[in-house]
């Protein structure tokens, strides 16, 4: 594609630098624009910057940031940065940053990412009651040589993922499937076997939906070479025993029985959940909210990178769960609408 | 003892600590594709014997790993050898063989051998 020549001091803001607005700011450079990160945490790279391996490939997940992050060293990037209004000025958009600047951009690209369901609402579940209990976002720290009490130092023989926690639960206000946690369980759950290699581990789940290229493999492998046991029925209560363990109690739908286990540690498959924190900058810009609270795109099939607004895109999590590459696809998807947007200006 | 006109039944409940897997474990070691069932019910769908005495290789693998080996012992009882089960699998789990290396562990004769 032709290089934006006449535009090329046109600004584009990104709000959120997680992978989605790396990646688009790193398209958007190589078309000639100026992005501008605008970015809440004191680093860029959002949640895979905290993440250890990927799947399907189990490429390091610090090669796909520090790669980015190094692309996009033309772009201005603005570090503990909130935006605290935003409005419409002619054709641009004008937003009021947190360090008291007013940027004034041709398009706003909305690459605000996801929360991770707060597992300590499920309270039946233990999180941050029995010291066994764990999320996968912990464990990927633990991963990434972060200390964990509830594994340094103990002898881990029996160990239990949870799926579905927070997500595909109308009570919980998250009715949708987060989509990544079953292959992120089994992943991790090989992860953890390599690390234990006499553990038992057992995965509770409710329907496996792996979907993705090579997630089946995945399946698979944990069954045949890591002898990982999967019961299908959701986790009921959690509680502790004498012996420090804690036991989970769950329904073997397949059996038609209900079935108890100890464990020494159990880690919680904590879903993908909306950014309520945008609602507010959604609302200025009179932008949709869908009901699952994600940002609404204009259609679900040909245009999910486009806003009901002219000049407002998105990219990555902020519209639903997404898988690390679906959000790039969707970004460089996101970064080319911009160039034929602000073209035609 | 005192009759209440009621009796207490045993708890279904599997406790998955105390399953002895031995016999499963033992068929894994025989048969490694026994673990990578994913309980679709092909081959109880597809059994001539199901419908008739139960069988069901899905229920066997499960069973197996549930502490219910009285309940392994009779639907292998029932089984015929006659292989439907092995075509529909799909997994690739040849299931015939599975039986048949699962009755050489329990010391139950299917070709006349014990
Ligand atoms: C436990 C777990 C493991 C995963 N593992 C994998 C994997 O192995 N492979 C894979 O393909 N996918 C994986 N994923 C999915 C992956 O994390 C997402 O695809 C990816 O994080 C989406 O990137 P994003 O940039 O859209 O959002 P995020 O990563 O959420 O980034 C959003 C960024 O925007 C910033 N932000 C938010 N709001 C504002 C605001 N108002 N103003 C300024 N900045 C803001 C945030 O601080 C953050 O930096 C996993 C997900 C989970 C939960
Ligand atoms: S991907 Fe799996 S664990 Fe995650 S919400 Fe969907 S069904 Fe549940
Ligand atoms: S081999 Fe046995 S289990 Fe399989 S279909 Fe025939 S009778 Fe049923
Ligand atoms: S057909 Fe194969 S995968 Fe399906 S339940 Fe039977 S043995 Fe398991």
């Amino acid at each position: 594609m032709k290089k934006n020549k006449n535009n090329a001091n046109q600004h584009v803001a990104i709000i959120g630098g997680g992978i989605a607005g790396l990646e688009a700011a790193r398209a958007l450079l190589g078309l000639g624009y100026r992005p501008v990160i605008i970015e809440k945490s004191d680093r860029t790279g959002g949640h895979v910057a905290d993440w250890h391996r990927l799947f399907p490939d189990m490429s390091p997940a610090k090669d796909i940031v520090e790669r980015l992050r190094r692309e996009t060293e033309g772009a201005r990037t603005l570090l503990q940065t909130e935006i605290y209004a935003a409005g419409r000025l002619g054709n641009d958009y004008t937003l009021t940053l947190s360090d008291g600047n007013t940027l004034r951009a041709g398009a706003v690209l909305f690459s605000t990412g996801f929360d991770l369901f707060e597992a300590a609402k499920k309270e039946e579940y233990g999180y941050g009651i029995y010291d066994q209990v764990m999320t996968n976002a912990d464990l990927e720290r633990w991963f990434n040589g972060g200390g964990d009490k509830r594994l340094d130092g103990k002898e881990i023989r029996r160990i239990g993922f949870v799926h579905c926690v927070g997500s595909r639960d109308v009570k919980a206000g998250n009715a949708q499937c987060s989509k990544v946690c079953c292959i992120t369980a089994i992943k991790q759950a090989i992860e953890m076997k390599e690390k234990f290699p006499d553990a038992e581990i057992w995965c509770f789940y409710m329907d496996l939906r792996l979907f993705g290229k090579k997630y089946e493999d995945f399946y698979i492998g944990a069954q045949r070479d890591y002898g990982i046991h999967f019961i299908r029925g959701r986790v009921s209560e959690v509680s502790e025993n004498i012996e420090g363990r804690v036991i989970v109690k769950a329904e073997d739908t397949l059996a038609g029985k209900p079935v108890k286990v100890s464990l020494d540690v159990l880690v919680l498959m904590s879903g993908m959940v909306c950014n309520r924190q945008v609602h507010g900058l959604a609302c200025q810009l009179s932008l949709g909210v869908d009901e699952d609270g994600f940002l609404k795109s204009r259609d679900n099939i040909a245009s999910i990178t486009e806003s009901d607004n002219r000049g407002i895109f998105y990219a990555g999590a902020v519209t639903g769960p997404k898988t690390v590459p679906e959000t790039l696809a969707e970004a460089r998807s996101a970064a080319l609408s911009i160039h034929a947007y602000l073209s035609a200006q | 003892m005192m009759e209440f006109g009621f009796s207490l039944s045993p708890s279904s409940a599997v406790d998955l600590d105390k399953v002895d897997t031995s016999r499963f474990d033992r068929l894994v070691e025989m048969e490694p594709q026994a673990r990578i069932c994913i309980g679709c019910g092909s081959c109880s769908a597809t059994c001539t014997a199901e419908p008739y005495s139960g069988m069901s290789v899905r229920k066997v693998l499960l069973g197996l790993q549930r502490g219910r080996d009285a309940e392994v012992d009779r639907m292998l009882a029932a089984c015929m050898l006659c292989g439907k089960c092995t075509m529909v699998c799909p997994r690739g789990i040849n299931t015939r063989h599975l039986i048949l290396s699962l009755c050489r562990i329990s010391g139950k004769g299917k070709e006349g051998k014990a």
